[in-house]
C-alpha cells in the first residue's frame, strides 16, 4: 500500500520527519517498506518563459530559444522539439541539472550554437500524459500551471509529497486506506487523527424514480448501498486528484472512474460506476450467475461463469462480477451521462473462490477477501457523490438505496488486563492498556471492551495483547526462561540412528546431497521399468510449477543420477554422493497419505567398481552392527546390470539394492561412465539394526591357521563355498577369510581356484595339531560333496 | 714370553683391530680369532696346566680380565657398527614427505544439515525433542486447524501444490505441532525440521521445495517474554554472544500476537554491512504465541494454557552463514559446492 503522505495530512498530524515515522510505524505493525521523497532526482530544473524561438542556421530541425528563467538575462537553449513556440512556458532544465534516471545536463555546443541546459518532454521528467492530460508526449510539456520564471519544476508541478509504501498484513484490510493509516498514525504518535463525515447536497430527482435493487443473495453480499448521479460530464480530474491517485501508484483515467478510485484509497472501501443507460430496466439484482453464463469483464476478456460466483445483474444480464471487476456492457464511456455508484460489501471467500476460479485478481478482490466491514460502504458512497459534486462531474440524486439486512454489531469481550500481561509475560498496568486501546479507537465500559466497529479481526483475549503490546513496544518485552521445569530433550533412538547413517556416509567419502521430492513423470520410463512395475504408481501434483516437478518419486535414483550426471557435465572427473531422501508410495487409495520411506542411497562414478560399492554397503552393515547379512545376485532388476547387481538379506529382508547401474539407464541420464548404486531402507535397518555389544571374553589359547585352495566350477559363487566351509567349520571355525581367486590352464576349463585362510580356535585348550587337520579334512569332505569343490 | 706377557700381548694387537673394524662380519672373524673355541686366548689358556698352582690364580685372573676387555671392545664396536648400518638403512629409506598423503578421502556434510544439526542440538540442549511429521499432509493440518479456514487470504500467500481437494504437499510443518498437540495434549516442547513446498518457481532466492524449522512450547503460565528468552538463548548460541534480538509485529494466523524476529547481523555486529542491507539486522524467524484457535483445534483450553511458536526458513540461514548468493546451489549437488562444507 502506498501512501501520499499529502493526503493523510489532511487527517493527522505526526509532527516528525520521515525517517522517524517509518520506524515508528514499522513498531507498531504497520511496516515499512520503504518511502521515495517525489522530485528528490530533479535538481536545478526550473520554469522557463520562452522570449525568443529561431530555426538553427545549420539544422533543419534545431531550434534556438532564448529562455528566461530568472536570471538577469535570458539563456540559450537548443531544442530539437517541434512544438515550442514564443510565449510557451516550458520546463528548463540548466547547466548542471540532473533528473530522474540519474541524468545529468551540461553546457555544450550543438552544430556550433552553444545551449546552456535542455528543455524537458514529460517522460524526462518521470511524467506520463495521465498526470497532465494536456501535454504531449512527443515533444516539450508546454506547462499551463501558474508559475514564475526561474521557479522551482518540483514547486510548480506539486512533486514535493512523500510517498511511503507499507507492508500491510491480511488481517488488517481497514489499514489499506487513508483514513485506516491516518488512524495507525494517530495511535503511535499520540495524537487526534480528524476523519470529517463527508455531505452530499443532492438534488431534487428521487432515486426511486431511476433504480431499484434487488438483493438474492444476501449471505454473499452482506449490503449494497447505491447512488445515481446524473448530468454527468466525464473529463479529466483536476490536477490534485490526479497526483494523489499517480503518487498511489493508480493510473489516473477520467473524473468519474478516478472518483470511485479515490474513495478506495482513502476508505478502503472499493467501490464501482455503472452507465445507468446501459442497465437494462434501470434495475439492479444482486444474484448467483447462471452456469456458463458468459460475460465480457472490463479487460475484454469473456469469461464463462459457474453458478457459485455472484454477479450483478440488470434485468437481463449480468453487469458486474461482485467485487472484482465490471462488465465491458456497463462501463463508463466519454458519452455516459447517468452514473449509478456502488458501494458493497461482498462475502471475502466467496469473492476469493470466484477470483480464483477466473485466475483473476484485482484490486477490488484483494480486498474483499479479506473481510471489510459492512459498515464503511455509506461513509464511502457519501465521499464518492461529494466528490462529484466538488468536482462538477454531475448532479447526485436525492436519496439512497441502502440493502443492508442484517447489521454487523460491534466485537465486545471482557477486558483482562491480568490474563493480558499474562500471555505477554509482562508487567503493563492497567492505565496504558486503557490508554493504548482508547488511542486505537476500542471504547472500555465497566469491564468490558467494545472494538471499533472496522476491527473485524478481533476476537478475545488474545488480539487484546497484541493491540496493547504494538503500542507498548515489542522491544520491552521482557526476556524470561520459564518457570515450566525441566525438561526432557534430545533426539530419539531412530533420530540417532539416522545421524550415525549418515556419518558412516560421510566417512565412507560420500559427499551429502539433497534432491527434490518431485520429478517428472517419465523417470519411470528413463529406469526401464516394466510396464507393471508398482513403482510406476505415483502421486501426481494437480497444479505442478512444471512437467518436471509434477509427480512425487517413487525411487531415489532417478534423483541420484541427476546429480551424478550434473557433476558429470560439469568436468568433475569423480563423484560420490550420498542422501537419505524419502519416496512416496500411494496407498490403494489415492485420497489417504502415501507411505513416505526414508532410502539411505548413495552412487558414484569415477573411481571404484562393484566390490568397493560393496563394501560400502557391508560397512554401513557394520555401522548398523547387523550380522548374517547374505548377499545373492539380482539378475532381473531392468535398471542395473544383469551381471552386476546383487542385494542383500538380513532374515527374509531386503536391506540393501546395489550394483551398476545399467548402461542405458546410465545413458538416458547422460552418463557413459559405469555408475554404481545402492540403496538401503533406512526404518527396516532400524528395525534390524544390532544390540548394544556385550563384551565378549579374549581367547586364551591360540588359534592355528590353514590355507585352503579349493577348486571349484566358475559357476559355483564363493558365497556357497563359504557357507560350506562355515557350516562343516563349526564353533571351531573362528575366521574364514578369501584372500585369491585364481583361474588358469592347470585348472582346466571351467573351474576356478579360491584361496582360504581358516582361523580354528578352541576357547578351551590349544587345538593340537591332530584336531585341526581333522576339522579341515571335515571342511574339505564337505566342500566336496556339497559342491564338487576339491583342494587344490 | 711369558704367559703374562703373551696375555698382554694378545690384548694390545687385540683392542686397536677390533676399534678399526668397518665390517659385522670382519668384527665376527675377530670374535673367532681370539675368543674362539680355537682361538688365541683359548689356546693361552690350555698352556694353564703347565703353571704352578701359585702362578695359576693370578694368572687366571689376567686371562679373565683380558677376555673382558675384549668382549667389551668387541661389544662396543658392533653397537658402533650396527648403529651405522641403520643409520644409512634410515636415509636410503628417506621420503618426499610434501608428497600427497592417499587415505581415502572425508565425504562433505551437506550445509543444510551441518547447520540443522547445529539447531537441533542448540535445542535438544534447552530440553527440546524432534518431531516429525508426513510431507504429503491433508487440506485440516496445514491449514484448518492452524486457523487458516477455506477461503482465508493467508492460503493465498502460501500457493500450494494439491494431489487432490483435501490432499497437498505441505507448506509449512506447522502440522507436525498440531499432530503433536493432538498426542501429548498440554505439555509440549518440541522443534520440527522439515522440508515444505510452494509453488515457487526455481530462482536465486526461491525454490518449490525447502527446510523449515518450527518449534513449539505449550504448558501453564507460557508467554511472549518466554518466548524472547528462548529465541534470545539459541540467536547467541547459533549466531555469537553478542548477537541480540529484536521482535517487530507482524501477523501470522497461527499465533496472535505474531512477531518477526531480526538479529544483529553476524557479519557487522549490527553496524550495517551488504549481508544486511545496511540495516545492521537480518529477518531470521516469525514467532508469536500460539493462537486461541489452533489451542482449541487440539482440545487445549486456551483459557488455562497458552503457547508460543516459532519458525525459521533453513536456506535462508544457511546462505546467510556461508554467504551463499543463489539458492539453486544448495540443489545442483555440485561437488566442488559440496566439497567446501
Amino acid at each position: 500500500m502506498k501512501c501520499s503522505m499529502e493526503w493523510l495530512s489532511e487527517f493527522v498530524q505526526a509532527n516528525t520527519d520521515i525517517k522517524n515515522y517509518c520506524d515508528r510505524m514499522t513498531m507498531t505493525g504497520s511496516k515499512v517498506e520503504g518511502f521515495e521523497k517525489q522530485g528528490e532526482d530533479i535538481v536545478r530544473v526550473v520554469a522557463g518563459h520562452v522570449v525568443a524561438i529561431e530555426r538553427h542556421p545549420d539544422s533543419d530541425h534545431l531550434f534556438i530559444c532564448q529562455v528566461d528563467v530568472g536570471e538577469e538575462a535570458p539563456v540559450q537553449i537548443v531544442t530539437g522539439a517541434q512544438n515550442v513556440h514564443q510565449g510557451d512556458w516550458v520546463p528548463a532544465a540548466l547547466d548542471g541539472s540532473t533528473l530522474p534516471g540519474g541524468v545529468k545536463i551540461k553546457k555544450g555546443k550543438l552544430r556550433g550554437k552553444e545551449s546552456c541546459g535542455m528543455l524537458c518532454s514529460l517522460g524526462e521528467l518521470g511524467l506520463t500524459v495521465h498526470d497532465y492530460p494536456y501535454a504531449i508526449e512527443d515533444g516539450i510539456f508546454i506547462l499551463q500551471e501558474p508559475c514564475t520564471a526561474g521557479q522551482d519544476i518540483r514547486e510548480v508541478l506539486h512533486l514535493n509529497d512523500t510517498v511511503v509504501e507499507f507492508e500491510i498484513t491480511p488481517n488488517r484490510p481497514d489499514c489499506l486506506s487513508m483514513i485506516g493509516l491516518a488512524r495507525e498514525t494517530a495511535a503511535s504518535f499520540g495524537t487526534q487523527a480528524l476523519i470529517p463525515t463527508p455531505k452530499v447536497q443532492e438534488s431534487e430527482r428521487p432515486i426511486e424514480e431511476l433504480l431499484q435493487v434487488k438483493v438474492e443473495e444476501s449471505s454473499l453480499c452482506l449490503r449494497y448501498s447505491a447512488r445515481v448521479v446524473t448530468d454527468v460530464k466525464i473529463q479529466p480530474s483536476p490536477a490534485w486528484l490526479r497526483r494523489r491517485l499517480a503518487a498511489c501508484g493508480v493510473r489516473p483515467i477520467n473524473n468519474l472512474v478516478d472518483i470511485t478510485n479515490y474513495v478506495m484509497l482513502e476508505y478502503g472501501q472499493p467501490m464501482h460506476a455503472f452507465d445507468y443507460a446501459c442497465l437494462s430496466g434501470g434495475s439492479i439484482c444482486v444474484r448467483r450467475a447462471r452456469a456458463d453464463e458468459p460475460f465480457v469483464t472490463l479487460d475484454s476478456q469473456t469469461r464463462k461463469l459457474e453458478d457459485s460466483m455472484l454477479v450483478i445483474a440488470d434485468a437481463e444480464h449480468a453487469s458486474a462480477l461482485a467485487g472484482i471487476m465490471g462488465g465491458e456492457n456497463s462501463e463508463i464511456k466519454d458519452s455516459t451521462t447517468t452514473v449509478v455508484f456502488e458501494s458493497a460489501c461482498f462475502n471475502g471467500p466467496a469473492v476469493r473462490q470466484t477470483a480464483r476460479r477466473l485466475g483473476m485478481r484485482t484490486e477490488s478482490s484483494a480486498r474483499f477477501e479479506k473481510g471489510l466491514c459492512p459498515e464503511n460502504t455509506m461513509p464511502a458512497l457519501e465521499r464518492a457523490c461529494q466528490l462529484v459534486e466538488m468536482l462538477g462531474a454531475g448532479k447526485v440524486c436525492k436519496g439512497v438505496i441502502d440493502v443492508y439486512p442484517a447489521p454487523v454489531v460491534p466485537v465486545q469481550i471482557p477486558f483482562r488486563p491480568a490474563r493480558i500481561n499474562e500471555l505477554l509475560g509482562t508487567d503493563i498496568d492497567e492505565a496504558f492498556m486503557k490508554e493504548a486501546l482508547t488511542s486505537l479507537g476500542f471504547v472500555l465500559e465497566n469491564g468490558t471492551v467494545t472494538a471499533p466497529i472496522w476491527r473485524t479481526d478481533i476476537e478475545g483475549d488474545a488480539d487484546l495483547a497484541e493491540e496493547v503490546v504494538r503500542m507498548y513496544g515489542y522491544d520491552r518485552i521482557p526476556s524470561s526462561l520459564g518457570n515450566t521445569g525441566v525438561h526432557q530433550g534430545g533426539l530419539n533412538a531412530l533420530q540417532l540412528f539416522e545421524r550415525k547413517l549418515e556419518d558412516t556416509a560421510l566417512a565412507l567419502g560420500f559427499d551429502q546431497t539433497l534432491t527434490y521430492s518431485f520429478v517428472a513423470p517419465g523417470e519411470a520410463d528413463l529406469l526401464c521399468l516394466a510396464e507393471n512395475d508398482p513403482l510406476r504408481r505415483c502421486l501426481r501434483i494437480i497444479n505442478p510449477l512444471s512437467e518436471d516437478t509434477s509427480v512425487m518419486r517413487t525411487s531415489v535414483l532417478p534423483s541420484m543420477l541427476r546429480s551424478l550426471s550434473h557433476n558429470a557435465n560439469h568436468r568433475n572427473e569423480a563423484a560420490r554422493l550420498f542422501e537419505i531422501g524419502k519416496v512416496y508410495l500411494p496407498k490403494e487409495d489415492w485420497t489417504v497419505q502415501p507411505d513416505e520411506q526414508k532410502l539411505l542411497c548413495l552412487g558414484f562414478y569415477g573411481k571404484g567398481d562393484f566390490f568397493a560399492m560393496k563394501g560400502v554397503v557391508e560397512r554401513i552393515f557394520e555401522a548398523c552392527r547387523m550380522e548374517k547379512i547374505t548377499f545373492c545376485a539380482v539378475k532381473d532388476h531392468p535398471s542395473f546390470h544383469p551381471g552386476r547387481c546383487a542385494k542383500a538379506l538380513c532374515g527374509d529382508s531386503t536391506v540393501a539394492l546395489f550394483g551398476q547401474v545399467h548402461p542405458r539407464v546410465a545413458a538416458q541420464f547422460g552418463l557413459d561412465t559405469e555408475t554404481y548404486y545402492a540403496e538401503l531402507p533406512v526404518e527396516e535397518l532400524f528395525r534390524l539394526r544390532g544390540a548394544e555389544p556385550v563384551y565378549t571374553q579374549l581367547p586364551k589359547f591360540p588359534a592355528v591357521t590353514r590355507d585352503l585352495a579349493i577348486v571349484c566350477d566358475e559357476a559355483t559363487e564363493a558365497g556357497s563355498v563359504l557357507a560350506c566351509i562355515r557350516k562343516y567349520g563349526g564353533a571351531a571355525l573362528e575366521k574364514a577369510v578369501l584372500f585369491d581367486v585364481y583361474r588358469g590352464a592347470q585348472l582346466g576349463e571351467g573351474k576356478k581356484s579360491l584361496a582360504y585362510s581358516l582361523s580354528l580356535r578352541n576357547p578351551d585348550h590349544t587345538l593340537t595339531v591332530e584336531e585341526a587337520d581333522k576339522l579341515t579334512a571335515k571342511i574339505l569332505r564337505g566342500l566336496s560333496f556339497d559342491l564338487n569343490a576339491t583342494l587344490r | 714370553m711369558t704367559m703374562q706377557e703373551t696375555l698382554r700381548d694378545l690384548q694390545q694387537r687385540a683392542l686397536p683391530e677390533i676399534q678399526q673394524t668397518e665390517h659385522p662380519e670382519a668384527l665376527e672373524a675377530l670374535r673367532v680369532k681370539y675368543l674362539g673355541k680355537k682361538g688365541e686366548l683359548t689356546a693361552v689358556l690350555r698352556q694353564m696346566g703347565s703353571l704352578s698352582a701359585e702362578e695359576r690364580p693370578a694368572m687366571g685372573q689376567l686371562a679373565n680380565q683380558v677376555r673382558e676387555e675384549v668382549e667389551k671392545a668387541l661389544q662396543s664396536a658392533g653397537e658402533i657398527l650396527r648403529a651405522a648400518a641403520q643409520e644409512k638403512k634410515l636415509a636410503a629409506e628417506a621420503l618426499d614427505v610434501t608428497l600427497p598423503g592417499n587415505a581415502e578421502g572425508l565425504g562433505h556434510m551437506h550445509p543444510l544439515t551441518l547447520v540443522r544439526r547445529r539447531i537441533e542440538d542448540i535445542f535438544t540442549g534447552l530440553g527440546f525433542q524432534i518431531a516429525d511429521g508426513p510431507e504429503v499432509e491433508t487440506d485440516y493440518y496445514n491449514f484448518e486447524a492452524l486457523n487458516i479456514p477455506e477461503g482465508h487470504p493467508a492460503r493465498d500467500t502460501q500457493d500450494t501444490l494439491y494431489f487432490t481437494d483435501s490432499l497437498l504437499l505441505r507448506t509449512q510443518t506447522s502440522g507436525v505441532q498440531v499432530r503433536t498437540m493432538e498426542k501429548l495434549g498440554h505439555d509440549v516442547r518440541i522443534i520440527c525440521p522439515g522440508r515444505v513446498y510452494r509453488s515457487d518457481a526455481v530462482d536465486a532466492t526461491h525454490s518449490p521445495m525447502f527446510h523449515q524449522i518450527e518449534g513449539l512450547v505449550v504448558g501453564k503460565g507460557v508467554s511472549m517474554a518466554d518466548l524472547r528468552g528462548i529465541l534470545e538463548l539459541f540467536a547467541r548460541e547459533m549466531f555469537g554472544e553478542n548477537t541480540r534480538i529484536r521482535f517487530r509485529p507482524h501477523h501470522f494466523p497461527f499465533t496472535e500476537p505474531s512477531a518477526e524476529v531480526d538479529v544483529s547481523c553476524f557479519a557487522c555486529g549490527g553496524k550495517g554491512c551488504r549481508l544486511c542491507k545496511g540495516e545492521g539486522w537480518i529477518e531470521i524467524l516469525g514467532a508469536g504465541v500460539v493462537h486461541p484457535h489452533v489451542l482449541r483445534a487440539c482440545n487445549i483450553d486456551p483459557d488455562v494454557y497458552s503457547g508460543y511458536a516459532f519458525g525459521l526458513g533453513l536456506e535462508r540461514v544457511v546462505m546467510c552463514r556461508y554467504g551463499i548468493d543463489d539458492m539453486r546451489l544448495l540443489f545442483e549437488n555440485d561437488v566442488r559446492f559440496l566439497s567446501q562444507f
